[in-house]
């Protein structure tokens, strides 16, 4: 199976990457662009089947996201 | 009085701190591996700057796990001065050793240049041989420098004295245009509760030789010296 973790800055956070992009879209003639936000995606192989859970959002919330400044959702795929 | 210098992989300023103590200060300085499990015998530790495993994943976030770091935690909890410059301060806000994070800068470029700063704190071990208001000037070089922190985390570093150093106009005063990177309350360094962990974007270890345009950053090195005799009379 794969564990997909999103990362993306929180809600509170400037991103200011995500204002630059958003800047660049509207220049492409999108006028209606609204907020967008930057992060990262994580594909993470689990041979072995679904991790424990406890475990799995340890790993998440101290290595793979920031809490100061970051929140991340999981999904699993076959 | 003996400094440890962190190497991790992708660190380049770990020459410049041990140029500077050795040959600046005369002081004894020793390069520590990252995979060292020990930091024993130094007196103070330092996280140089750089880009420590290529700044993947976040700025800090994989130095964070490296070996030495449980002996890094384990001697500041003791009250051992550790320093964090530039990456090294990414390292500590990534390891809890300070609160916080260092996000890409407002404007999103890659600053490299000087700027001035206020010296907020001179009772700290990094700062003592400096006064309140004193006003340095020292060279940044990030990418992702603008400080966050929640409200509630920056007011109790404020209340505590626990803002070092604050980006300023030459004449000291503080404004968005002395501001280089979008960090909040202009913060450029802070300090654990303790106060024996300092951690600032500046690079005060490039300003300490006249050829380098300025030595004001000797006042960080000054002051530990200065804590150590201190310690020993």
């Amino acid at each position: 199976m794969k564990i997909r973790v999103t990362v993306l800055p929180k809600s509170s956070v400037l991103d200011p990457q995500g204002v630059a992009t958003a800047e660049a879209m509207k220049h492409l003639g999108w006028g209606q662009t609204g907020r967008v936000r930057i992060g990262k995606v994580i594909e993470i192989e689990a041979p072995d089947g679904r991790p424990d859970d406890e475990k799995l959002h340890a790993i998440c919330r101290d290595l793979l996201s920031n809490p100061v400044i970051e929140d991340y959702t999981v999904e699993f795929s076959a | 009085m003996k400094f440890a210098v962190l190497r991790f992989p992708g660190s380049n300023c770990d020459q410049d701190c041990l140029r500077t103590l050795q040959d600046t200060f005369g002081a004894h300085a020793e390069p520590v591996w990252h995979k060292e499990t020990s930091v024993a015998g130094y007196d103070v530790i330092i996280l140089p700057g750089g880009f420590s495993f290529g700044d993947y994943l976040r700025c800090g976030a994989i130095a964070r796990y490296s070996p030495v770091m449980a002996a890094v935690r384990e001697a500041a909890g003791r009250g051992t001065p550790v320093l964090g410059i530039c990456n090294g301060f990414q390292i500590l806000c990534e390891s809890g050793l300070l609160p916080g994070a260092l996000v890409r800068n407002r404007g999103l470029h890659f600053i490299c240049r000087q700027v001035h700063l206020r010296l907020e704190n001179t009772t700290s071990p990094f700062t003592r041989a400096g006064r309140a208001g004193q006003v340095l000037r020292v060279p940044i070089a990030h990418g992702e420098g603008c400080y966050l922190a929640d409200e509630e985390t920056l007011d109790r570093l404020e209340n505590e004295g626990r803002v070092a150093f604050r980006y300023c106009l030459p004449d000291g005063s503080v404004a968005p245009e002395g501001n280089p990177n979008g960090s909040l309350r202009h913060i450029a360094g802070i300090l654990n509760g303790p106060g024996n962990v300092l951690g600032l974007m500046p690079h005060p270890e490039r300003a300490c030789e006249e050829r380098l345009g300025s030595t004001d950053g000797q006042l960080v090195f000054a002051s530990l010296l200065e804590s150590a005799l201190t310690a020993v009379s």
